[in-house]
């Protein structure tokens, strides 16, 4: 793209469009949650600083038979593996796992 | 009185995200979190004016933006005299017709430490002498850690930094750290604060409180900062909830000159539980970790007779 295609004042037209930029591969561990031992207490999603984790309207029930409306995912496309959410889990629902190739 | 706060368990805060992911934050950076937080409250009709400092270089490498809602870089010194100029020309462009009178409209200056304490400070100072509906949010990770971690106003004693250096002769900052949230309450405006991010509906409520009321308002929020502290990444939150648990930091707000502890703290820490985890810290001896302690007493008990009763308690372990 030449200067004269820029908008004007080097705008950027496109809220938000860094979610083309996936900085996924940052990482060296990944979180998982344990869908079954998590108790829905969001405190991840709350500090999570990117943010890749997510509410999903996708009902759940756990194997001790609590039901739950929605599940808490991580996006991995954008998680930074920084861990704080792992530091952050309070029922230790969230495994910390070395990334493998 | 105590208004009810608006936002009290984790299921009172919006699911929708104002801040996109991608941004270039570090891994592990609380600014994100606090940034996140901020624009949950405000919602979509806000205008954010961005100093220069990490979440202005780090959300906005062109031609992305990590922002969707409407945002303007300027430069370090004038945040505050921009969002002024946003803030009157709004009201003129309500006056005039042009935009409906009815329509709330946020305006967020949104600055680290060295641009709020050091290279920002008249400007600030002018728009709260001014009275502009602004609220000014300042995360502080206590060093310019944008440029490469050198000193600002805001770095705490002791503390190492690139232009404080830990050697032979200079054994970190030697000196104190300003207390800016003091004195822009001695402004008189109507809503000051400081908040931290490990306790963030009392963080939210004060973004909350900053952007309903009628003149200009600060919050100071706390930021660990991974690089600069030089602490593992994961610790971010407990960090900024060690800083209020041991007393080095106190969330308190000012509304309407009527000064309040929001977060009390009944058994307060030693200090050392939150130097030991930072390498900025590393270099403490006992004898100056207690001397900080000593000094951290001296506050809590300024603070309680300020407050008239016990709201940070004593030392335990």
């Amino acid at each position: 793209m030449g200067w004269k295609e820029l908008p004007r004042g080097g705008s950027i037209l496109e809220p938000g469009n860094s979610e083309s930029r996936y900085t996924g591969d940052w990482r060296t561990f990944k979180p998982v949650i344990k869908q079954d031992k998590c108790t829905r207490c969001l405190r991840c999603w709350i500090v999570c600083p990117e943010p890749a984790i997510y509410i999903i309207d996708k009902p759940y029930a756990t194997s001790s038979g609590r039901q739950f409306k929605f599940s808490v995912e991580v996006n991995y496309d954008y998680c930074k593996g920084c861990g704080m959410c792992v530091e952050e889990c309070e029922p230790k629902a969230i495994d910390w796992v070395e990334e493998e190739k | 009185m105590m208004a009810k706060p608006f936002f009290r368990t984790v299921y009172d805060v919006p699911r929708e995200e104002y801040l996109a992911p991608g941004h270039g934050l570090c891994a592990g950076c609380t600014a994100g979190t606090i940034v996140k937080l901020l624009l949950k409250v405000a919602g979509p009709n806000t205008i954010v004016v961005n100093a220069t400092g990490c979440v202005e270089v780090s959300t906005t490498p062109f031609p992305y933006t990590s922002w969707k809602v409407p945002w303007i870089h300027v430069a370090f010194e004038n945040a505050a005299a921009v969002a002024s100029g946003i803030e009157s020309a709004l009201k003129a462009l309500k006056a005039k017709g042009v935009l409906d009178p009815s329509k709330k409209i946020n305006i967020i200056a949104l600055a680290g430490d060295g641009g709020t304490y050091d290279i920002g400070f008249q400007a600030l100072s002018g728009m709260l002498e001014r009275g502009h509906k602004v609220m000014y949010v300042l995360y502080d990770n206590e060093a310019y850690m944008n440029t490469g971690i050198q000193r600002s106003g805001g770095t705490p004693v002791y503390a190492w930094t690139t232009t404080t250096p830990v050697g032979k002769i200079l054994k970190g900052k030697i000196q104190q750290k300003k207390p800016i949230a003091e004195i822009v309450a001695a402004h008189r405006i109507p809503y000051v604060a400081t908040a931290n991010p490990g306790y963030f509906a009392d963080m939210m409520n004060k973004f909350k409180k900053g952007l309903e009321v009628d003149g200009p308002s600060f919050v100071h929020v706390i930021q660990p900062c991974t690089t600069g502290w030089k602490f593992d990444p994961r610790y971010g939150i407990v960090l900024a909830r060690l800083a209020t648990e041991t007393g080095l930091w106190i969330n308190w707000e000012q509304e309407e000159g009527q000064f309040r502890v929001t977060v009390t703290v009944p058994r307060r820490k030693h200090v050392r539980h939150y130097f030991e985890l930072q390498g900025r810290f590393s270099h403490l001896t006992p004898e100056e970790i207690e001397a900080i302690q000593k000094e951290v007493d001296l506050e809590a008990d300024r603070i309680n007779k300020l407050v008239g009763r016990t709201v940070i308690g004593p030392l335990v372990e």
